[in-house]
């Protein structure tokens, strides 16, 4: 970190401070210009200076007038469209990417690799790789803030939330809390520590992991009862889950959804609002039943089952 | 009486000032003269500043270092939330449009009250019972919910007084929206004759611009804090997830307010500076016209762009984009009228008394918070510095560094008319040039620190942030000293201050053809109107000739 600067430590962070060096550039000239100007009619025009007044040209208010409104106006629109063309090809993660869990609550960060291993108030993550983060809030709402990455994401209760970054350098960051969030606001904060590539699959490889995300999701999927109705075996006429990650979903009402975390989650929380077409909305709710972490594991054994990212590292 | 033209002199008033008309406790508390109603507002207000003041006080001391050593957690949570909650609903709101709105819209428009002077005196009662309501809610122990009181926190896991708190703002916004009733019916109903919509001084059209987005954006408010308290207290399910609800439909409705409350703040100030400006710059506004559909403009567009506080909620991206293109096309009205008072100054005789400083003061610190405007309204900067000091300077500059500035130049302009006296105005100059620097030295080194990551509302923070964090509590001490000076000087011109006459500054507009103070019926005959405002000089003329046959008849 310097005086003035942020450490740029994803790709993200660089394309941010070429927006906010340009800006600045803008902002000094303006500053600048209306700066001078006060000061040039200040010390020409104080009262009872000698300097010549005259009649005002009449061209001065209508055509100056026009003038800079319009050419204010078209520089506001060419910073709008600059700005945004530079966003909209970052809006969606990378297919390829690996995928963390984030559970915020008052006042702890939990994160969650797909192998299952679980960290607090800390993130391991590889450089130069892409990472999703899929993220829910256990209370109130949170806010996922790495300066370094130049990368903020609220966390909210009951819905998940996504953003992605790609780490450009090795280091520990800050983690912070940006939403406030009751008392030890200031204290939920927590480290990024970016590793080389081996360096972190030896990391993961330490960690005591339990069986695995899918693997626990599994388990969930018999102890709670889902595998009564979705099971490959079941009478039960009700949707297969196999192959269904990440794919489009005709709904009752004509609708299509794609059928990503967002969708798992409301399908098993409020069964009733997207009902997959051809089938009786006969799913009970299991908002209540299922923890957000059952929600999770449940989740990634589904996404496991299209075989997009398993438990098998 | 008959009615008197105006470009010509208006006879002096011999009836007592407003502030002769009566001596007693109740000739105040029960008057409906719009001038004692906006003492009143101007004695309220001034209440809350300092009390709001005192607590953001506390929250910088307190920032010197980074382990937040002089306070708890909660303490400092309640402190700053209190400083929000109190400096925006009882402070910034009714700031320029109570006091010298309620003062000076009937003069200016030649008018002798309001249109409904007892509602006037009502919405004075409705602040004061919120801002109690609001008080009582920090003495019996405080709340620590920010003034944006977001949920689910502020309806299911804050365990302070909340429903006191919102009460109090939702009975101050119902003084919001009669006043702002009120002021509409006055500029439609009461003009004087002759007093046509573009020959309004620009103040009066800030303040008509403020009224309306007033009577639209605050029932969004007040239907809102009804939302929260209600859940809160009924737990009613309106925002928890768990029941279905949705949090961020709190964020739609509290920024569908809060987003034009802003306009709220500066449309006024923006209104105020235009007066300071030509007089003292002896000129007519530069682009009159514009400077009006400019205002307006501000006021309509600025409906549309309150999701640009949500670009990291989880809105949709593209939602965001559509905030983020109407954002950047706000920002130019606001452009414009920069370079219009710019340029009201050339080939003036311009002047550098106080009121004068307090605007140009406006203007610089007015255009970097409008600047920095652009920043976030920019979606990838937007992600990286909302919710840090980067905002916290941006937001600022704007109502502190643009309103506050505003609000004391028109303090200082309308003194002796509002009070008959003059003050040492050296010592006003003064306290203008320590204001800007003070405010500078704040909140300057924030974006700084905003930029290399210090989240806001955040106690204790790492050390590498100590030195901006320092820097500004330094700078806010600064800051305090220059708000103490004008309650001394401008008190001590009270009593020793020498008179000020008619029209101290020689400037045009109605209010200063009348007595200082004014009589309580305002003018001695009805005014007639026959010309536009600020003539400074003859039309396409410089004002030199004009300025000095005048400045020797004063």
């Amino acid at each position: 970190m310097s005086v003035f600067m942020p450490e740029v430590a994803s790709t993200q962070a660089a394309q941010t401070d070429g927006i906010y060096f340009a800006l600045l550039a803008l902002s000094a000239i303006i500053i600048l210009l209306v700066t001078a100007l006060i000061l040039v009619f200040s010390i020409r025009y104080r009262r009872g200076s000698k300097a010549e007044r005259g009649a005002m040209p009449r061209v001065m208010s209508r055509e100056f007038e026009v003038g800079w409104t319009s050419a204010t106006l078209f520089l506001a629109l060419f910073i709008f469209w600059w700005v945004s063309s530079t966003q909209l090809s970052a809006l969606v993660a990378p297919k390829d990417a690996l995928q963390i869990h984030v559970v915020a609550k008052q006042w702890m960060w939990k994160t969650q690799h797909a192998n299952g291993a679980r960290e607090i108030n800390e993130l391991h993550v590889p450089i130069d790789t892409p990472v999703r983060l899929v993220m829910t809030s256990e209370d109130a709402i949170h806010s996922f803030f790495v300066p370094a990455f130049r990368m903020k994401k609220d966390v909210l209760p009951g819905r998940y939330t996504e953003t992605w970054f790609q780490p450009t350098k090795l280091g520990v960051f800050h983690l912070f809390c940006a939403e406030y969030c009751g008392s030890e606001h200031s204290r939920m904060v927590g480290r990024i520590v970016v590793l080389q590539k081996d360096a972190y699959s030896r990391w993961l490889a330490a960690q005591p992991q339990g069986d695995g995300l899918a693997k626990e999701g599994e388990a969930v999927f018999r102890a709670r009862g889902c595998s009564g109705c979705h099971a490959e075996a079941s009478k039960v006429h009700a949707p297969n889950l196999n192959g269904l990650y990440g794919r489009p979903v005709q709904l009752a009402d004509g609708r299509t959804v794609t059928a990503d975390e967002s969708y798992l989650r409301d399908s098993m929380l409020m069964p009733r609002r997207d009902i997959a077409a051809g089938y009786e909305p006969i799913m009970p709710t299991y908002a209540g039943i299922l923890t957000e972490g059952e929600i999770i594991s449940l989740t990634a054994y589904i996404r496991s089952l299209s075989g997009k990212e398993g438990s098998r590292k | 009486m008959t009615d008197v033209a105006v470009g010509g002199e208006l006879p002096i008033p011999r009836d007592p000032s407003y502030l002769g008309a009566g001596y007693t406790v109740s000739s105040w508390l029960a008057t409906t003269d719009h001038k004692r109603i906006a003492l009143l507002y101007a004695v309220t207000i001034t209440f809350f500043f300092f009390l709001g003041g005192i607590a953001i006080s506390l929250v910088r001391l307190d920032l010197f270092t980074p382990t937040g050593d002089l306070l708890s957690d909660d303490t400092y949570n309640k402190l700053f939330t209190f400083h929000g909650v109190v400096m925006v609903w009882f402070f910034m709101v009714p700031s320029i449009p109570a006091t010298f709105g309620n003062f000076l819209l009937p003069l200016m428009i030649g008018a002798r009250d309001v249109a409904f002077p007892r509602l006037n005196l009502f919405s004075w009662y409705l602040i004061l019972i919120g801002g109690f309501c609001t008080l009582y809610a920090l003495i019996a122990g405080g709340v620590d919910t920010g003034w944006t009181f977001y949920t689910p926190f502020s309806t299911m896991f804050s365990n302070t007084h909340v429903i006191a708190a919102a009460l109090g703002v939702f009975i101050a916004g119902f003084s919001s929206i009669a006043t702002g009733v009120n002021f509409i019916a006055t500029t439609h109903m009461l003009r004087a004759p002759g007093m046509t919509w573009f020959r309004l001084p620009l103040f009066v059209w800030a303040i008509y611009a403020t009224s309306l987005v007033m009577v639209l954006a605050t029932p969004v408010l007040a239907i809102t804090l009804v939302l929260v308290i209600v859940e809160r207290w009924l737990h009613l399910p309106i925002f928890n997830p768990e029941f279905g609800g949705d949090p961020l439909l709190f964020q739609h409705l509290f920024w569908f307010y809060s987003h034009p409350a802003v306009y709220i703040m500066v449309l006024p100030a923006m209104g105020v500076v235009s007066e300071v400006i030509t007089c003292f710059a002896r000129r007519r506004v530069f682009g009159y016209d514009f400077m009006v559909y400019a205002m307006v403009g501000i006021a309509v567009i600025g409906f549309l762009v309150w999701g640009h506080h949500m670009f990291v909620s989880g809105q949709s991206a593209y939602a965001s984009i559509v905030f983020s293109f109407l954002s950047f096309v706000v920002a130019v009205p606001s452009a414009i009228k920069v370079f219009n008072w710019t340029a009201t100054l050339y080939r003036g005789q311009i002047g550098f008394e106080a009121p004068m400083l307090y605007a140009l003061g406006f203007l610089g610190l007015f255009t970097i918070g409008g600047l920095t405007g652009l920043f976030l309204a920019s979606i990838p900067i937007d992600v990286h510095v909302t919710d840090t000091y980067f905002v916290v300077a941006h937001f600022h500059y704007i109502m502190v560094g643009g309103t506050v500035s505003a609000y004391f130049a028109g303090l200082h302009y309308w003194w002796p008319k509002i009070t008959g006296r003059l003050y040492p105005d050296p010592w006003a100059r003064f306290a203008a040039i320590l204001m800007f620097f003070g405010f500078n030295f704040t909140f300057f080194p924030q974006f700084i620190a905003g930029y290399l990551g210090m989240p806001r509302r955040y106690h204790v923070y790492p050390p590498e942030f100590q030195v901006y964090n320092v820097l500004s509590s330094a700078g806010a001490f600064v800051l305090a000293a220059a708000y103490l000076l004008p309650p001394l000087y401008l008190g001590w011109s009270l009593i020793w201050g020498t008179r000020a006459g008619r029209n101290p500054w020689n400037a045009t507009g109605l209010e200063w053809k009348t007595s200082s103070p004014p009589p309580r019926e305002n003018f001695a005959a009805p005014p007639h109107v026959e010309e536009g405002p600020y003539q400074y000089h003859p039309e396409g003329f410089a004002p030199e000739r004009h300025y000095r046959s005048q400045g020797d008849a004063a």
